[in-house]
């Protein structure tokens, strides 16, 4: 839905990933556009050039963080320095709401920085959504957690993506971060339909989607982040938009990173969808 | 027969830790000279046989193939990191010795941060433990190492509040920890690192400008024959940030000296020379 408790009761409508490449032209020209998406551990810095981009973009701009390393599905407890370091961002930016991913990707300290899936099964959904409350609880800002790509699946799983998706979020009463790109790689990696996926999903838990390009290979595809989005992850959005109302969407593009110019414009064909397909509000 | 490394079913936190402790030992063992995965656990065991107690195949990929590509990426990813962040040691050991310096170091040091930025953390120290892997450049190597780490340090450590005379009124003198902020770095080296680290940067510079972006192994072995070594000299630096910009300014060895330790020293003096004339 546009505004929920998952995204702030915000309204953002479409933004784009801020990557060091556009920084020279976003700061110089200030082009509008209606929201930036930073990666939070870019800026989980104590000085430097880094927080003065950032002071400089809030001054323009709204911002939401996404992280990369919370990893609510590891096996190991939360980080509570890391934690700290995050709500300082918070408060730089305040972001009306914060995202990271269902995944995991470190073990006994060890971190992989990779988001990697996880074994689908209710304990590994109840220790997931556990980690998920502490976090908001501490952080206190709604979370969204982001459905990964994947490549493999675990012989230990004994539910459905989607299932799993939905029991973690239920239980841990946050918000979905939706990426559609993502869904369409994993379901064409594992063989299942991606628009059941977008069907099943608690639609009033959306609080924000993610638009995305990947690369195809023989066996494969990779979640490359380095394409514009093709027409089969469109049609999926199309088909969460219908069920999801006109929510805040996000095109992500971090590698092969074209001009500014052409990463917004892409981002704005989502337009089209969301004015022919969004339910109008009652 | 070999015990089973996984659970057949997960039905706690444990046996979800132990499943995440094999997948990471897993997708964290070196690549083979190829880039790809090896075909043994560190037991001997067939790899296969470990990969297929968690990781399903598909209609096109056996579950090895499938966890290869997470393989594959850990260390393309962390290779990645260090090949950006270690421009002038890549040059000093060219590209071979570099990536295999990479990889023993990612092996004994994986990374213990939540950001990539850490992962060079301790590289100098890395490099005085394996003297085999740099060998007669390894005076060198150590000297380049620390100096690309404090450029790292400077970008982006915290900026402390100066102590002013104000701060100091009514503190106890003795007790007193001066230091210095934390994004200045002072370095003393045997090797005149600075003059070199500008030529890999115009190297690398007129490189790009000749060939586009991209990277392949060719342009980067040209880059580590072309680049002279660093000259041996004793020399001084002080590597920080001014306006968020990074400045090497090679000083003095007194003045050096003078900054690590005389110098604090000189300003508690000089503090409580201004504390003891504003009480008094």
């Amino acid at each position: 839905m546009p505004a929920n408790p998952f995204n702030g009761q915000t309204d953002y409508g479409i933004g784009i990933g801020l990557r060091v490449p556009h920084y020279r032209h976003i700061l110089a020209k200030k082009p509008v556009v209606d929201w930036f998406e930073i990666i939070s551990e870019n800026f989980m810095v104590d000085g430097g050039r880094p927080l003065e981009i950032l002071d400089s973009i809030l001054e323009q701009y709204r911002v939401v963080q996404h992280g990369v390393s919370m990893y609510f599905g590891s096996a190991d407890p939360l980080d509570r320095e890391h934690l700290k370091k995050i709500k300082r961002l918070v408060k730089r930016t305040n972001t009306p709401w914060l995202s990271d991913h269902l995944c995991w990707g470190s073990v006994d300290g060890r971190y992989t920085h990779d988001l990697l899936p996880m074994p689908y099964t209710m304990a590994v959904a109840k220790h997931t959504a556990e980690k998920i409350k502490q976090a908001s609880d501490f952080l206190e800002v709604p979370i969204c957690v982001e459905n990964v790509s994947s490549y493999a699946e675990y012989h230990q799983s004994n539910m459905t993506e989607w299932e799993f998706l939905s029991e973690v979020v239920e239980r841990a009463d946050c918000g979905i971060l939706l990426d559609v790109n993502n869904i369409y790689v994993s379901s064409e990696n594992h063989g299942f339909d991606p628009l059941e996926y977008v069907r099943y999903v608690p639609h009033h838990r959306v609080g924000q989607i993610h638009i995305a390009g990947h690369t195809r290979y023989d066996e494969v595809i990779l979640d490359t982040h380095d394409h514009p989005v093709p027409d089969p992850v469109w049609r999926v959005y199309e088909e969460a938009i219908k069920l999801c109302g006109n929510t805040a969407t996000l095109l992500e593009w971090d590698d092969s990173i074209p001009s500014f110019d052409e990463v917004h414009d892409e981002a704005l064909k989502a337009n089209r969808f969301l004015h022919e397909h969004a339910p109008l509000p009652i | 027969m070999s015990t089973l490394l996984c659970p057949s079913e997960i039905r706690s936190t444990a046996e979800l830790k132990q499943i995440q402790r094999v997948m990471g030992a897993a997708l964290m063992r070196p690549l083979t000279a190829d880039d790809k995965m090896q075909t043994a656990w560190s037991d001997g065991r067939d790899m296969n046989l470990v990969v297929d107690e968690f990781m399903k195949p598909n209609d096109r990929m056996t579950a090895f193939a499938r966890l290869e590509i997470y393989n594959k990426q850990y260390w393309f990813r962390l290779l990645d990191c260090l090949y950006d962040d270690y421009p002038g040691l890549r040059a000093l050991l060219g590209q071979k010795r570099f990536h295999a310096l990479s990889q023993a170091y990612i092996t004994k040091y994986p990374s213990v941060s939540f950001t990539m930025r850490n992962l060079g953390g301790k590289l100098e120290q890395f490099i005085r433990e394996e003297p085999k892997l740099t060998g007669a450049k390894q005076a060198m190597a150590i000297d380049v190492a620390r100096y690309e780490w404090a450029q790292v340090l400077a970008f982006d450590e915290a900026r402390s509040k100066p102590v002013s005379v104000d701060d100091l009124l009514g503190v106890n003198p003795d007790q007193l920890h001066l230091r210095l902020q934390p994004y200045l770095v002072l370095l003393d080296l045997d090797y005149a690192v600075d003059a070199y680290f500008t030529a890999v940067r115009k190297h690398e510079f007129g490189m790009r400008s000749e060939s586009s972006n991209a990277k392949d192994g060719a342009s980067r072995h040209a880059t580590s024959k072309r680049v002279a070594l660093p000259k041996k000299e004793e020399i001084w630096l002080a590597v920080h940030r001014h306006d968020n910009e990074l400045y090497i300014l090679r000083i003095e060895r007194e003045a050096w000296h003078e900054r690590q330790v005389k110098a604090l020293q000189a300003e508690i003096d000089a503090l409580r020379a201004k504390i003891e004339g504003k009480t008094t």
